[in-house]
Order: structure tokens, then sequence, then C-alpha cells
């Protein structure tokens, strides 16, 4: 394990994470706050320590995949660890234990809050909530190696590492230009998306701090009806950006490069768009009988599936007073997530796909034992090892989720609360059923139940592997 | 610059990865998933799984913007279809590794009619790199153009040599040889010689012509101490095959040692001149029989890393004074192999790789110009231009002696190739339609043959 190389990486990010506190301060300087004063200490606080830990080199560049998964968790924890401290110190969330979930929960685009009342927070903590989310989405390190090489040609270790799917690709030949390219499209759709919802006259912080939450799947809301406080065309217009934020950026690619029918033909996509619409067909049926119309129960069916699905979190309907086949349905989608290489989380749907065809093919075998086949995604055969890393993902996730609602249940609430709060956790949605449905909050549960979720958060959006690596003797062994 | 490489064992790897450490945006091709997945992970560079010559794959790779490809998969004509393929498709420069000899007459035709830029042959190289290292004293320093056919020599003039005090203009008549002083540096100065031009002790003379004329040149400045007269060479592959013409055609005796009857029957009927001995080339017995005391230079190039280097160590203890040269593959262990002063290290693929670097700097200094290839010289204080002559102009069809005074300073026609005839300009040579010209020069900045003129 090459110690130094990952100090030094670790104190880059956080000299970036001290750029990034200086966001807030500018909004404290428009409105007038108090509280940018507390960033802009925090900032300079990590400013030092980061750029102390910079100044020498590391002695050795070896670089290898351990490295890059024990960088890349670090990394998380920390910028989580110090972005929490500004909630603190201005005493919008007094203990620190909530202070790092609700940060957590800010970069892995969860979105769930442990605040009981949103509204009273300061514009300026409030911008720094919902940064949190834009930032995580895309990823901290993409951005980083977006902006300077961090460890020579071993980059894609930690790409690898910190990006979501099966099997991380590049767009170009450089992973700095890769990056590139994606923040390039994010921060592109993330303009379009605060240009349209100022068209539909949301108020410019709003649009903001909404485009934010928006764009990297998170769901951390203004007011405390969440979606619910904005009309219906702004909630039209999230609901497409959302869809869209869902789906794998790497296909956005081909559209820059003129290939939109190769576009629609990735199976991902087309999935993920087919159960968006057979979730909202079947949900809007369901709950015809609440709304007036069916075109407003499809609205809504259509912002909650989509928002679930993307694992944003957004809500305009308390969906937890639906009928039980649609909230199953939400919870299935909570499990699946959105595609790979998107700004959502739970285990994906090209996961999904392959774990059905792998089924699919354990039939075949069954049937003719001697049969011989290969699983195929987009007419590409797929890697035999690239189905066993889908398995014991798969495998990981359950038992995650397994072991944690244990833990969970501790705290004596009902077993929907629990469960579903899990699951939400670890899909980085948000809200769950229960207690911690649209309408309410994850305070009630005790630090230890905090913690646990804060774990399954960041497991959640580094795909699990990363933070176990973390706990695994072998890692930290010299040789 | 967007490389694609197709093929990437050996030499495709070791090519991958001097150009990514070079900056440029490289795409690697290979029908091995493993192979490319290994590489990708090392390397900074993009991977595609698939058989480079398909149209589909190629396209994947991006050969419609490609600046440069290059095919190194282990067949010739595999290598040769993807190339022009890639060409058509849009790719601007393809390399492709050819290394059957009897395609030579092909791969000259393949460059002239479809475009193909640069053809490589490691084992070619190889042979190419150990002659030099056979015939030059290891005062000279060389580099070379126009596909091998020209060299340039670099060496100090001394006080004892007959060069010192001796004006350019004099120095034709009174050596009787045939090259171009082209480059002269003194002190830090880097300067064009015209024929007043005198040389003194110390200056650093480069001067440019054909390898035998160079080594004529040289023996008549006496300077050609230390080129051996006869050679043993272990193994009979083709860089032994390629390595042996050379050796011959200037004058080397040569002994191959072979194991295998039937290859040292093709290697008899090829180079009739060359004494082709059927026995196991680590035998000490044999090695004995054949001399290896008193031979003035041993080549080992058996197929086997470990065999070549016992070889070597052997024959050092044996004749402390012959010249050694070792073949060796792996490049992990040369650095060990070094510290046993063994003589010179040859690794194929390294010289393939350092060959094809050198093309893509040239190449990227380039880019929008008639310049066929860009060599610096002397880290980058002199360059040297090739250029082809498309069409007719100022330049052309008449005798060199008529363009006297109207080429810019620090400019110096080094050679014409007519037709792959080297000729080393004169007053009265002339510069015709389709020939290529290096020029040398201390400016910078050209990028048509024109541009000489003032």
């Amino acid at each position: 394990m090459n110690k130094s190389i990952i100090r030094y990486i670790l104190s880059r990010v956080l000299q970036f994470e001290a750029v990034f506190l200086l966001l807030p301060v500018i909004v404290s300087l428009i409105y007038k706050e108090k509280d940018g004063i507390c960033f802009l200490i925090v900032s300079l606080c990590a400013l030092a320590l980061g750029t102390l830990g910079s100044r020498f080199l590391p002695k050795s560049k070896v670089f290898y995949a351990r490295e890059g998964f024990v960088t890349v968790s670090l990394s998380w924890i920390l910028i989580s660890l110090v972005g929490a401290i500004p909630f603190v110190i201005t005493g919008a969330i007094p203990s620190y234990v909530d202070a790092v979930f609700e940060t957590v929960s800010g970069f892995t685009t969860t979105g769930a809050s442990i605040l009981t009342d949103v509204e009273a927070m300061s514009y300026t903590c409030m911008f720094w909530r919902c940064f949190t989310n834009w930032i995580g989405g895309m990823g901290v390190l993409v951005f980083i190696m977006a902006v300077v090489p961090l460890s020579g040609s071993h980059n894609m270790h930690l790409m690898k590492a910190e990006s979501p799917g099966p099997d991380v690709g590049k767009l170009v030949p450089k992973v700095k230009d890769t990056a590139k390219i994606l923040y390039g499209m994010y921060m592109g759709l993330t303009g379009v998306l605060i240009i349209s919802l100022l068209i539909a006259k949301v108020p410019l912080f709003d649009a903001f701090v909404l485009s934010f939450s928006t764009m990297g799947t998170g769901g951390f809301g203004r007011w405390n009806a969440s979606l619910g406080a904005y009309s219906s065309a702004v909630q039209t217009i999230v609901i497409i950006f959302m869809i869209l934020c869902g789906v794998n950026f790497n296909a956005y690619f081909l559209i820059i490069k003129g290939k939109i029918k190769d576009f629609f033909k990735i199976e991902e996509i087309r999935t993920y768009l087919l159960i968006l619409l057979a979730g909202a067909v079947i949900i809007t049926l369901l709950v015809r009988g609440n709304y007036s119309s069916y075109g407003e129960a499809f609205h809504h069916a259509s912002f909650q599936i989509a928002s679930i699905m993307s694992t944003t979190g957004f809500s305009t309907a308390d969906f937890d007073l639906w009928p039980t086949l649609a909230k199953t349905i939400l919870v299935c989608t909570m499990v699946i997530g959105g595609c790979a290489g998107a700004t959502a989380g739970g285990i994906k749907v090209s996961r999904l796909l392959l774990l059905f065809r792998t089924i699919g093919r354990e039939l075949s075998h069954l049937t003719h034992p001697r049969s011989v086949r290969k699983i195929r995604m987009d007419s590409q055969p797929v890697l035999e090892e690239t189905i066993k890393g889908v398995q014991s993902f798969f495998i990981a996730y359950a038992i995650l989720v397994i072991l944690s609602t244990i833990i969970v249940s501790i705290d004596n609430f009902d077993f929907q609360t629990s469960f579903t709060s899990v699951i939400s956790m670890a899909g980085n949605i948000g809200p769950g059923l229960g207690m911690v449905g649209p309408t309410g909050n994850y305070s009630q549960f005790s630090d230890c139940s905090k913690i646990v979720l804060i774990f399954d958060m960041l497991a959640g959006r580094l795909e699990i592997f990363p933070m176990l690596v973390l706990f695994y003797a072998g890692t930290w062994r010299k040789s | 610059m967007q490389i694609v490489i197709v093929g990437c064992g050996n030499v495709g790897g070791s090519i991958a990865r001097s150009l990514s450490k070079e900056g440029h945006d490289v795409t690697i091709v290979d029908n091995d998933i493993q192979e490319v997945k290994d590489l990708s992970v090392e390397l900074d560079v993009m991977a595609i799984e698939g058989n480079g010559s398909t149209l589909d794959v190629l396209l994947q790779a991006g050969v419609q913007t490609a600046d440069l490809l290059i095919a190194t998969t282990e067949s010739d004509e595999k290598n040769i279809l993807c190339c022009l393929l890639a060409k058509k498709a849009g790719t601007k420069n393809t390399i492709a590794r050819v290394r059957n000899p009897e395609y030579k007459k092909e791969i000259e035709f393949i460059k002239e009619e479809l475009g193909l830029s640069m053809s490589i042959n490691p084992e070619l190289s190889a042979a190419a790199e150990i002659a030099r290292l056979l015939k030059f004293p290891t005062a000279i320093e060389i580099d070379t153009f126009a596909a091998g056919k020209v060299e340039l020599l670099k060496f100090e003039v001394t006080s004892e040599s007959p060069l010192s005090g001796m004006a350019l203009k004099t120095m034709h008549k009174k050596l009787n040889t045939d090259v171009l002083v082209c480059i002269v540096e003194r002190g830090t100065e880097t300067l064009i010689p015209n024929g007043e031009f005198v040389l003194s002790e110390g200056d650093k003379v480069s001067v440019i012509g054909t390898g035998k004329k160079a080594s004529l040149f040289f023996k008549a400045i006496n300077l050609n101490q230390g080129k051996v007269k006869n050679c043993m060479i272990v193994g009979g592959g083709e860089t032994s095959f390629y390595l042996s013409k050379m050796l011959i055609q200037s004058g080397v005796d040569v002994k191959i040692i072979e194991r295998d009857k039937k290859r040292c029957e093709e290697l008899a009927e090829a180079l009739p001149e060359a004494i082709i001995i059927n026995g196991d080339g680590s035998d000490k017995s044999l090695l004995g029989e054949e001399g290896i005391e008193s031979t003035e230079s041993f080549v080992s190039l058996s197929n086997h890393d470990e065999e070549n280097v016992m070889m070597s160590i052997y024959a050092k203890k044996v004749n402390p004074k012959a010249k050694l040269i070792t073949k060796v593959h792996r490049s992990a262990y040369e650095d060990i192999i070094g510290d046993m002063n063994l003589g010179s290290i040859i690794n194929p693929k390294f010289l393939t790789a350092e060959e094809i670097v050198k093309y893509v700097r040239a190449m990227s200094n380039t880019v929008d110009s008639d310049i066929e290839a860009l060599y610096q010289i002397n880290q980058g204080k002199a360059e040297a231009l090739e250029f082809i002559v498309k069409d007719s102009s100022a330049l052309t069809n008449k005798p060199l002696s008529e363009l006297n005074g109207k080429l810019k300073p620090n400019v110096i026609i080094a050679s014409i190739i007519h037709k792959g005839m080297v000729e080393t300009p004169n007053g009265s040579s002339k510069i015709l339609e389709g020939d290529r010209v290096v020029v040398v020069t201390t400016e910078t900045g050209f990028s048509d043959i024109s541009d000489i003129l003032e």
C-alpha cells in the first residue's frame, strides 16, 4: 500500500473542497448573511491543511487498484466530515452526527434529511446543502481529474472506483479528457435546466438549488413540501430532467457525436424507459381515485416514479398513502435505480438485465446441460468476469440491506420504516415509507442507526466494494 | 495527436507505452480481450476489442479522424489490409509492420500508390542497429533518414585528423570522398558551413551520405579503427539474415551457427558468401571449433534471452577483446544484463518503438505542410527536413550551381533521392519532380521546398 500517494491525493481533494466551500461564501455576500464567515473559516482551514499535505510529492508513484479503492472511499469520508463542519458552526444543525448525515446524504445524492424544518435554513447553508448534491452526482474525484492529473496514467483506478456501473469505460483515450467531457455535458444540462426553470418563473436562488439537486439526482428541497411548492409546469420540467439524469451520461456522448439512432438502441436505456413508462401507467390506474382526472393522476404518478427510479427523491404527493401495489412498485424501482454511468444510485438497470440473463442461461443450462452460451448486452458478448462481478455485487447489496435493517431495527420502529429506510439509503434515494415517507424525515433515528445509514449511503454511492475494501485486512498488510 | 494502434503484442504494447507517455491520445485495438484490458489498466489509453482489419472495428476506434494508425498484428497481410482500410476511411498517416522480406517490392508499391506512410520491420531495425554498431567505432553517432537510406554521422575532429585545418571545398578532391559536411558544432554554436569553411580541432562535424560512402570517408580520415573484419552469429532467424546481408555488403566475413538443418539450407541458399554451421550455438566445443577465441565480434541472436546472455558471458570469458552484441526481448531484465558488461544490448521491440516515436514527433511538427519527415539534430538546434518535390518550381530541372546565391543562408541541400537512389548533391545535380530531397537547416518554420529560396 502506497500511503504517501493516498495522503497526497487526499490533500488535493481537501484543497478542492476548500474552493467549493467558497461558493456559499459568495452566496452569503449576496444575501448579506453572517453564515458566510463560518464557511470562510472552514474553507481556509481546509486549504491550509490541504496545501500542507500536498507540499511533498509522493515518494513513489505506484498506484494500483487497491490504492484506487482506498483513495476514493477515504476521499468521500473526508469531504463529508469536513463539509459537515459549517452546519455545526452556523448552528443550522447543532449535532455533528446529524450534520455528517446531512452532508453524506448530500454528497451521495441521497437527499434524506434529518431536518424537521428545512425552510428555517439560511440561503448560505441551503446553497451548500444543494451544491453537495450536484458535485456528488458526477463525482468529486472525476471533477478533480478533469482539472489536475492526480496519479499519472493510473487515474483509471480512481475513475473505476468512483463511477457507478458494472463496467466503466472511457469516452476518449485519456481519463482527463473523459472527465472533462462528462463534466462538460453535466454542466451543459445543468445550465439548460436553470434557464428552463427561470423561464417557468422560478426565483433565481430556487432555480439554482433546485437544478443542483435535480441534476445530481439528490433530492434536497428548499421547501418542506418538496416539489409540491412549485407549479405543475415546474414539476414537469423536473420530471424530464430527473429522467434524463437517470440515463448513462456516456450515452449522451453518442448524441453529441450525432449518433442519435445508436442512443436509442442501447438496451439499458430502452429497459429503463420501459420500466418508467410501465410503472407510471400502472400507478396512474391505481391512484386514479385520489385525483380529479387521469391527467392529474398520470402527472403525479410519473413524477413519483421518475423521482424514485432516478433516485432523486423529490415528491409532489404523499405516496405513503397510496395503495400497497403502488408502494411496492416504488420500492422495487428504488432497488433498481437508474442506468450505469448516470448520477443515479441503486443496483442499476444494466446489472438487473445481466442478472435476468444469467438466470435465463442457467435455465437453458438445466435443459441442455452441455450447452455453451454467451450472455450478450447490446449484441456484444459480456465477459464472464463482469457477470461474476454483477452477481457478487448483488449478493453484497442484499447482505448490506439485511444487516443494516437488523441494526436499525434496534430503534424499534415498524418494519416498513426500518426496511425502506435502509433500501432508500443504499439506493441513494431519500424518502422511504412509513415514518421516513415523503412527509417524514430521519431525525427520530438513534445516532447508532444514523451511523449505519451513513455507511449505507456511502456504500450505495460507491457501489459497496470500495467501502468494504477499507475493512479488509489484506488491504492494509504491508506486502 | 490521435493515434490508433492495431495489435498490441510485444511491439504494439511498447509503442503504445511510449506514445501515451508522450501525451498522445492513443486507442488500442486487439483481438485478445485480456491483452487489451491489461494494457488499458496500465496506460491511459482507450481499449477496443475486435479484429482490427475489419471496417466496423476501425470506425469504432475512430480512424475517420485519426492522425496516425500503426498496424502491428502478427500477420503482414492483416497489417497492410488494416492500413489500406484506415487510409481510405480518413486516417492521415498509416504505418504497417511488414516482416516478410518477400514483400519488399510490394511495400514500395503500396507506399507510392496507396499512401502507406511507413513500414516497420523490427528484425530489420535490429539488424541495421547491430550492423551500425559493428561497422563504426563508438566515437561516431549515427542517425538515419529516408527509410534508412541516408545516414547522418557525427564525430569530433581530433588534432591528428587530416580534416583539421582543411577547407571544405578542397575536401572532396583531397580525400576523394562523396559525403557532405552539413553541420558543424563549434563551441556552443551550431553552423551550416559553406565551401570556404575551414575545419579545426574540436569541431563536432556531421556528415550526410549513404552507409557505404560514409564508411569510405571514415577510412580516408583514419577513423575506421574499430570496424570488425569478421563476425560470428548464433541463431539464424530473420534478424540474423538481414544482418548477414548488411555485413557481407560492407566486406565483413560472416559465420552463422543455426540449430535447424532446414533453416541452414535456406540460409546457405540466400547467403552464398556466408559460412553456415549447422549445430547448437550453446555447445562449448562447437563454438571453440568455429573459433570463438579469435573472432572479432560475437552476436547472439537466438530466440531465448537466457541462452543469449549465457553465450555472451562465455564469449566474454574466452575472448575478452571481441565486440559483443546480445539480443534481449524482455525489457525488464535490461538493467541487470547491462550491469554484467556484455557489450551492447539490442532490444528489437524497443528499437521499433523508438523509431515510431521519432516519426510521430516529427509528424506533430509538420502538420499542414509538404514536409515528409522532420528530424531534430543536436537537441533541436538544427533540423533535417525531407520533402517530396510534387511539381516543378524555380528549384527543379536545373543544375544546383544555378541556384547559388538564391538559397537562404543556413540552408544546405544535403541529399537528393532520385527513384530510390541516393545522390550527394554537387553543382551539376538537378532536382526533378518526384524526387525526395533532404534539406538541413538551422532555421525553422519551413513548410514547402520552395521556402528554402530567398
